[in-house]
Order: structure tokens, then C-alpha cells, then sequence
């Protein structure tokens, strides 16, 4: 792998360098299909500019093109993006905005397991993209509120219809929201925070 | 219009009663515990925060030089990726060697667990709101 010299890397700029007293972070994920606004939500709510991690995922595939059916493998690329919050002079939260395709998740060890919730962006053009990615949360005993995003030409439901068509627990929030708007993006999140702080009230987070 | 119908899934198992940790059947407040011990790269998170803790010995290959660098103040193992671009999985193995040598120090995430701890949470909600 082609590496530059350790000199010519830039780390972050100054004043996004987190203070000596962090000890611990905690995580968020926002998933959802690809446009949907996950990573104008990571940037409209994070104090440094979004960056970028990403993985490489081996594929075994059929080769085609030769008489002797051997395997052939790709690498693709996946990439995430990420924002931070430092939510105190000890705490930082992170948010990630991933693809909802299952088979990506495994590559970040403990994306989901490890997070304190998820925030699953929906567009109503395209509601069922998004059905996969709630029931794999689901299976998981992750917790996660739904987030409508409201594109000007996206069909408008009642959010109790959306509800229903999604087949939300009773106690599962879904708002409506308009990510590029910096407090939108926050209400998102602290409605994901209140749901968790409930069901931790309750004995119910797993 | 009628939107599509999706159908609810449950979860693929009961959550695990048992105490993860030493000490923690005594106190049921927790719900967070602070992830485990870093003796391998499986363990570290994209969260795990990662500090330097010596000066680059003039040795160092240049990938894990870069890493002490960027930790002279704390930075998550997701951010090194980024600003190393580098895969995860390679900044993994790096953070692996480097603890190993007693390079770097991480301080471990905190993760979601069977059993509450509400402080955690209102101190995320108490800084949201400060957006
Ligand atoms: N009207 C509207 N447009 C949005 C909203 N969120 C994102 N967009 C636009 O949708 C496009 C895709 O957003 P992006 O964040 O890149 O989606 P991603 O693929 O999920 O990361 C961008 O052009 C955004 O400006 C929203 O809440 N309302
Ligand atoms: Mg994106």
C-alpha cells in the first residue's frame, strides 16, 4: 500500500482537536438508502467537517469469461460518513451515516451493537428501501426512531399512516424533518435521546 | 395514495439476563459498560479514542510514526482512518502494534448494554441541546 511520509499527512486543524480530558465516546447511527440525507444530517449537526472512513470488502465471485469456472475476486470500496459532537468536556458522540445494506454492516466490528441507537431516514418516494434495514434493527434489539425527510416532491402522508404502513411499536417516535436545517437534525437526535432515556427508565433498552 | 406495508420483525433472541461484568447483578442502574480490554484488534471500535503516549522512535515505520502524530490529542480510530485514509481494518492492526508497544493508549467506548444508565444519556441530551 502507497503511504506518504508521515509528515505530509494533515490531522486535524486546531480547533478540531478534542481536549485531553475525553476519556470516552459513545455512537449513533444513521441509516438509510442512498440520497436520503445521511450525510447532510452528519454535517449539519457536527463541529468538524464530515470525514470519511472507509473499508475494503472482498467479494468471491464466478469468473465468466474462462472455460474453467474459477473463482475471481473484487474489492469494493465502502465508505462512511462520520461527524462529532463533544457533548462535554469528557463525552464525545459520534454519528455515522451508513448504507442500510446489510452486508456492509459487518465490516465496521460493532457499528450497531456498540451504538446507543439508530435514526433510520425514510423518503416516502422510496418508504420501502428502508424496510430491510428495520427489521435487521430490529432482530438486533438495536432501538431506533424514524425520521421522515421532507423533499418537496416526495408523496405526504399522515405521520400516523406512515406509522401504520411501517408497522412501528406503539412507543417507536417517527417525526418529520428537514436535515439540512441544523436544529431539525438536532430534534431528530434528541427524540432518538428521550426514546432511549424512556426505555432505559423502563427496564426495556437490550 | 396508500403507502407500501412493511411487517415487523422481533428480536432474534432474549437478551443475554446474565451479568456481563463483575459486580454488575448488584447494580442495575447500568446500562452502558465501557468496552473491553484492547489485546486485540477486534476490540478496538471506531469510537475507541486513541492518545500518543511517547515520542516516535526514530525506527517507527512511517504509517504508525503518522499515527503518534495525530494523537498527540485524543482522536477515535475512525478519524485516523480518515485522515490516514487508510481502512479501518488497517488502522485496527496498526492501533494493535502500537498499544502492544505501549505507544499509544486507548480509552475504550462506551456501548449499549442490557442495563441503564440514564446519566450517560442525559449528559448526550444535555450537550445536543447546546447545538
Ligand atoms: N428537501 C430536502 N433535501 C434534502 C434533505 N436532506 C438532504 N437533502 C438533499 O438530498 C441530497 C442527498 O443528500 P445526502 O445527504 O448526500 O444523502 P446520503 O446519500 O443519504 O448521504 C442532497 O442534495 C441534499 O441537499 C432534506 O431534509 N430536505
Ligand atoms: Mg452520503
Amino acid at each position: 500500500m502507497d503511504f506518504r511520509s508521515s509528515d505530509t499527512i494533515p490531522g486535524p486543524r486546531a480547533e478540531d482537536q478534542l481536549p485531553h480530558t475525553a476519556e470516552a465516546a459513545v455512537k449513533l447511527v444513521i441509516v438509510g438508502g442512498f440520497g436520503v440525507g445521511k450525510t447532510t444530517m452528519v454535517g449539519s449537526v457536527s463541529e468538524i467537517r464530515p470525514l470519511t472512513t472507509e473499508e475494503t470488502m472482498t467479494q468471491a465471485g464466478i469468473g465468466v469469461d474462462d472455460n474453467f469456472g474459477s473463482e475471481t475476486k473484487t474489492a469494493t470500496t465502502v465508505a462512511m460518513d462520520f461527524g462529532r459532537i463533544s457533548v462535554s468536556d469528557k463525552l464525545v458522540l459520534y454519528l455515522f451515516g451508513t448504507p442500510g445494506q446489510e452486508r456492509f454492516w459487518f465490516l465496521w466490528n460493532g457499528l450497531f451493537e456498540g451504538a446507543l441507537g439508530a435514526v433510520v431516514l425514510v423518503d416516502t418516494r422510496r418508504l420501502e428501501v428502508s424496510f430491510d434495514v428495520m427489521g435487521r434493527l430490529e432482530e438486533r434489539g438495536v432501538p431506533f426512531v424514524v425520521a421522515v425527510n421532507t423533499f418537496p416532491d416526495a408523496p405526504r402522508y399522515p405521520l400516523e399512516q406512515l406509522r401504520t404502513a411501517l408497522d412501528l411499536a406503539a412507543d417507536v417516535p417517527i417525526i418529520e424533518c428537514d436535515v439540512r436545517r441544523r436544529a431539525s437534525s438536532r430534534d431528530v437526535l434528541m427524540t432518538l435521546m428521550r426514546f432511549l432515556h424512556t426505555l432505559a427508565l423502563t427496564g426495556r433498552l437490550s | 395514495m396508500t403507502p407500501p406495508q412493511r411487517q415487523r420483525r422481533h428480536p432474534e433472541r432474549e437478551p443475554d439476563p446474565a451479568p456481563r461484568q463483575e459486580g454488575e447483578g448488584r447494580n442495575p442502574e447500568r446500562l452502558f459498560v465501557i468496552g473491553e480490554g484492547n489485546d486485540g484488534a477486534a476490540d478496538i471500535d471506531l469510537v475507541t479514542l486513541i492518545v500518543g503516549r511517547a515520542e516516535a522512535p526514530g525506527s517507527l515505520p512511517p504509517e504508525q510514526a503518522a499515527v503518534i502524530r495525530l494523537c498527540e490529542t485524543p482522536l477515535s480510530g475512525a478519524e485516523l482512518s480518515a485522515y490516514l485514509q487508510l481502512p479501518f481494518s488497517v488502522v485496527s492492526v496498526l492501533l494493535t502494534e502500537l498499544l502492544a508497544a505501549g505507544l499509544v493508549q486507548a480509552r475504550a467506548p462506551i456501548v449499549r448494554q442490557a442495563l441503564p444508565d440514564r446519566s450517560l444519556l442525559e449528559a448526550v441530551m444535555h450537550g445536543l441541546q447546546k447545538l
